[in-house]
């Protein structure tokens, strides 16, 4: 499992120029700054390419790159990079994360920059404050039920379509990028998902309308920008959450407001 | 030893909890706003204790590292959670739920712990399925349940490949609903660095503002630690790259006692790794067992393409060795053959590195479309890395770093040594033994945090109820922030050449060559000088550049890496003082004739708790003896 049993020197053949947003903090502005990399491996990640490049500069004595990440596996949602005009890189459907060397060739420009959105402010270089996201979700996106109350798990069928309709909403990781992609960075991807959710599960029907009238209010006392259906953020989404969503959530909030 | 009272409930032990829960001193509601509760970690573990004690009336101080608690790592678990329920009517049972994890564990965990573990992991299924998660249901629309980690019965829910998402958002979610609530204080982007004590109880934390660097104080009634594992000990684990042990080692510089730190389980079925670069290992679920076999060529060093490596060229070592189980065996078994045959120069792929696990058998016989449909998402993660399609060429894969079985030693109330500190989830060592059964975890995390803990803390905090709320500017807090802040200072100081990557890796490697899947006595003495010297060499060479004022992830990785040699030195000194084979830890100097692990239970069947004595100074070692009164203590066999 370690590195002694391969000849790597023959793999790292890339050579690639950097242009990386560097920002010390909320509070002072940031800039562009180029870097020039050798050695790069085809078989890095995105992310472990900039893990050696941070390794050169530590050892040059220069302050390594901010950006965010964990697992490493497309899950948690933490890496948000905005690559070379889009959110995630070149590829469709990834996380940060995920995207690796190969989707670039030797002697290639990239630029990275922050996710760009008013409510998710730069704290310093690559990383945003995405707090936003869980105020949305304090708005109601939950199910109000204390621990002991609940019926037996089987107690309800609900049919394998409409289980894994709402499976495939709750799939969103609440990384950000259906806002970075979005011109108006509207949330409104991420507020439909968890909306679908818990709107197509019987346990979460009842608080549905208010749910969706609620968490849309939060979004736009947020900042965020509300949505022209262009459809840029079902693009970058990594998890492929779908449009539809949205259609569900304007039904939610359309039987809400006719209600009221 | 007077330090080491289990409290354990009297009566049968299908009894116990019930017991305990109608003798535990309870608190009115109207004393429960007055009490504060401290809990640091919000994973499925801490969301869920901070969720429902907020719901019974305490002010909640919630903590965790990550930008929102949503990114914990139980996000990343992916085959399942066990529950009891017999839903396939198949012979399941508490009683058989309890057995399967007690035999697991290699007869190393407590058993009225346990048990009660397999009791509550019904009442937590049905609270997750309340709370909105999505489990994948059968076409009949109701919840399905897969075998999983070589059981006999099928009891594991999941949601499609990504339960512990699910699973963490559900409890996301009800914490969100408390914060909203204002019941819940959630502090975000924060690291807990030292535990505060005052006259032998747990009364506060210390923290750092990872944004701006500023230490602060904050006091409590109780604290609670739902860290999680720190498997990244390793370097190279499955774990996310930010799992750490700083919180639960600060509580065991105070007092805390560690229970068997050696008992590490490393996971059969991860993708080898890729590159000198990589800083994660990524998990393939155990579920593939189910239908993949495992095999390496006959022949040493034989680097052909699998293709061409004909059917009586391979040799399915998990099928030879253990025909009753084969591929499934539990993780430890399968892990460590793994390793012998790499070892012996039998590996598959260029590193020799790897063994096969081969799904062709099982398209020819159920189908590719039966098979896409079971594995879908983890064949295509898997070609997403590897760019190998694993319907045209079999995975590599090899084992690694997973899973921490040991962890802060709990009573039966889930409270450590220090009255009034609790330990839930990854972060103890009460439920698995010396090795944990797949979709076990999820389980405990979820009992512990939303049935027990509320129950038992309770009991803790009814001496409370006059004490009141605890300021920070006493003596304790102030001697405990120093402590903090010396530290960090220091490291920024040393401002020497190396990485403090560099040192990670380093370490890494002396823990996964030497206290990995096989440890000897030599090996093991050897890593212990080695840990002294790295920590030296780290302490006068380490680089961590920038400002303790500010956004540093470098200095947050040295908080950690710096805990990580302690940690590990005593990884290494219970290895080595437990002369006996048992789960994950296997000392080859206590093997049967046909290389299997030999435990030595008139010796050994204690738990381990160790206890600090300084810097630099050795552990004290206190046991607490367990007592098999339920089931007969058997020879773990899968032959
Ligand atoms: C790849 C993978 C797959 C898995 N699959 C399964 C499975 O299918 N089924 C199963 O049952 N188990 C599985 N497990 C195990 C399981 O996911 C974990 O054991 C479990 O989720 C741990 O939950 P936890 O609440 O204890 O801690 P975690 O979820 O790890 O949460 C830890 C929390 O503590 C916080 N924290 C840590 N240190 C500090 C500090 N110093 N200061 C402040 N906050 C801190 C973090 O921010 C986080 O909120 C898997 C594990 C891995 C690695
Ligand atoms: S909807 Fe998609 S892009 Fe938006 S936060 Fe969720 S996972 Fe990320
Ligand atoms: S690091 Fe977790 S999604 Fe990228």
């Amino acid at each position: 499992m370690f590195m002694d049993f391969l000849d790597w020197t023959q793999l790292f053949n890339m050579e690639i120029n950097l242009r990386i947003w560097r920002q010390k903090d909320a509070d002072n502005q940031g800039g562009f700054v180029d870097y020039y990399l050798r050695n790069v491996a085809e078989e890095m990640s995105f992310l472990e390419m900039l893990d050696f490049l941070n390794r050169t500069l530590i050892e040059n004595g220069d302050e390594p790159v901010a950006f965010e990440h964990d697992c490493r596996e497309g899950i948690c949602g933490s890496c948000s990079m905005y690559i070379n005009g889009r959110p995630n890189g070149p590829v469709d459907n990834v996380t940060t994360c995920e995207l690796r060397m190969t989707s670039f060739r030797n002697g290639d420009s990239i630029v990275i920059e922050p996710w760009r959105a008013k409510s998710f402010p730069v704290i310093k270089d690559l990383v945003v404050d995405r707090s936003a996201f869980d105020k949305i979700i304090q708005a109601g996106g939950f199910i109000s039920v204390n621990a002991g109350t609940a019926p037996g798990a089987n107690s309800i069928s609900i049919s394998k379509r409409i289980s894994e309709e709402a499976f495939d909403a709750a799939e969103c990781i609440g990384c950000g990028a259906c806002v970075a992609a979005c011109k108006n960075s509207s949330a409104m991807l991420f507020v439909s998902a968890k909306v679908s959710h818990l709107a197509l599960l019987p346990q979460g029907q009842s608080e549905a309308r208010n749910r969706a009238r609620s968490m849309v209010e939060k979004m736009e006392e947020l900042g965020f920008g509300s949505c022209s259906n262009t459809g840029a953020c079902e693009i970058e989404c990594p998890r492929g959450i779908s449009l539809t969503h949205i259609a569900r959530l304007n039904r939610e909030f359309l039987k809400d407001s006719l209600k009221s | 030893m007077s330090k080491l009272q289990s409290k354990i409930p009297e009566g049968i032990l299908a009894d116990k909890w019930q017991n305990h829960k109608d003798s535990v001193k309870l608190v009115n509601p109207v004393s429960r706003s007055s009490l504060d509760i401290i809990v640091v970690g919000t994973g499925l573990s801490g969301a869920s204790a901070a969720s429902t004690l907020a719901e019974l009336g305490y002010n909640v101080k919630a903590f965790c590292f990550h930008d929102s608690p949503r990114r914990a790592h139980s996000v990343a678990a992916q085959g399942g959670i066990n529950a009891a329920k017999n839903y396939k009517n198949d012979g399941d049972s508490v009683y058989r739920l309890f057995i399967d994890i007690i035999k697991g564990g290699d007869y190393r965990a407590r058993e009225a712990n346990v048990y009660r573990a397999a009791e509550i992991s019904n009442q937590s299924i049905d609270h997750l399925v309340a709370a909105g998660v999505p489990f994948t249901r059968e076409y009949s629309g109701y919840p399905d349940n897969i075998s999983f980690g070589g059981v006999q019965v099928s009891r594991t829910f999941y949601a499609q490949g990504q339960t512990g998402q699910q699973c963490l958002l559900g409890a996301y979610s009800g914490l969100n609903r408390q914060i909203a609530q204002g019941r819940v204080i959630m502090y975000n982007r924060r690291d807990m660095l030292e535990l505060v004590v005052v006259d032998g109880q747990a009364r506060g934390i210390i923290t750092r503002n990872l944004v701006n660097g500023e230490i602060e104080r904050h006091s409590a009634h109780a604290v609670v630690l739902a860290t999680g594992g720190y498997g990244t000990i390793y370097y190279l684990s499955t774990l996310a790259v930010g799992s750490n042990a700083t919180a639960v080692w600060a509580a065991h510089r105070k007092g805390a006692l560690f229970s068997n730190p050696g008992f590490m389980q490393i996971h059969p079925t991860s993708i080898p790794q890729l590159n000198e670069y990589q800083g994660k290992l990524i998990l393939m679920s155990e579920s593939l067992r189910n239908d993949g076999r495992i095999w390496v060529p006959r022949t040493k060093g034989d680097k052909r393409h699998p293709d061409e490596i004909k059917e009586e060229e391979r040799d399915y070592y998990l099928e030879r060795r253990y025909p009753a189980f084969g591929n499934l065996v539990p993780r430890d078994v399968a892990s460590r053959a793994a390793k012998e045959r790499c070892d012996a120069g039998y590996g598959a792929g260029d590193s020799g590195q790897s063994v096969y696990l081969d799904f062709s058998k099982a398209i020819e016989k159920q189908g590719r479309k039966v098979i896409e449909k079971k594995y879908r998402n983890l064949f295509e993660m898997y070609e997403k890395i590897t760019g190998v399609n694993p319907f045209n060429e079999p995975m590599r894969i090899y084992p690694a770093g997973h899973y921490t079985m040991g962890g802060l030693w709990v009573d039966y109330n889930l409270m450590t040594t220090i009255p009034g500190l609790f330990a839930i989830g990854e972060s103890n060592f009460s439920d698995h033994g010396a090795n944990r059964l797949g979709a076990g975890s999820l389980m405990q995390c979820a009992g512990d945090g939303y049935f027990i803990l509320p129950v038992t803390i309770g009991d803790y905090l009814a001496g409370e109820i006059k004490t009141p709320r605890l300021h920070t500017d006493t003596r304790e807090f102030e001697k405990a922030e120093k402590a903090a802040r010396e530290k960090l200072l220091r490291l920024v100081a040393v401002n020497g050449r190396q990485t403090v990557t560099s040192f990670h890796k380093r370490l890494g490697r002396i823990m996964w060559d030497m206290c990995g899947m096989v440890r000897n006595e030599e090996n093991l003495k050897k890593a212990m000088k080695m840990i002294k010297e790295l920590k030296e060499m780290f302490w006068r060479d380490v680089r961590v550049p920038g400002t303790v004022n500010e956004l540093n992830q470098e200095l947050e990785k040295a908080v950690k890496v710096a805990d990580f040699f302690d940690l590990g030195f005593l990884m290494c000194q219970d290895a080595l003082d437990r002369k006996e084979s048992c789960g994950a830890h296997f000392r080859e100097e206590s093997q049967t004739s046909d290389g299997e692990a030999q435990r030595i239970d008139s010796d050994f069947s204690y738990v381990a708790c160790w206890e600090y004595r300084g810097d630099g100074e050795k552990h004290d070692l206190n046991k607490e003896e367990l007592r098999f009164e339920n089931v007969k203590m058997q020879k773990r066999s899968y032959k």
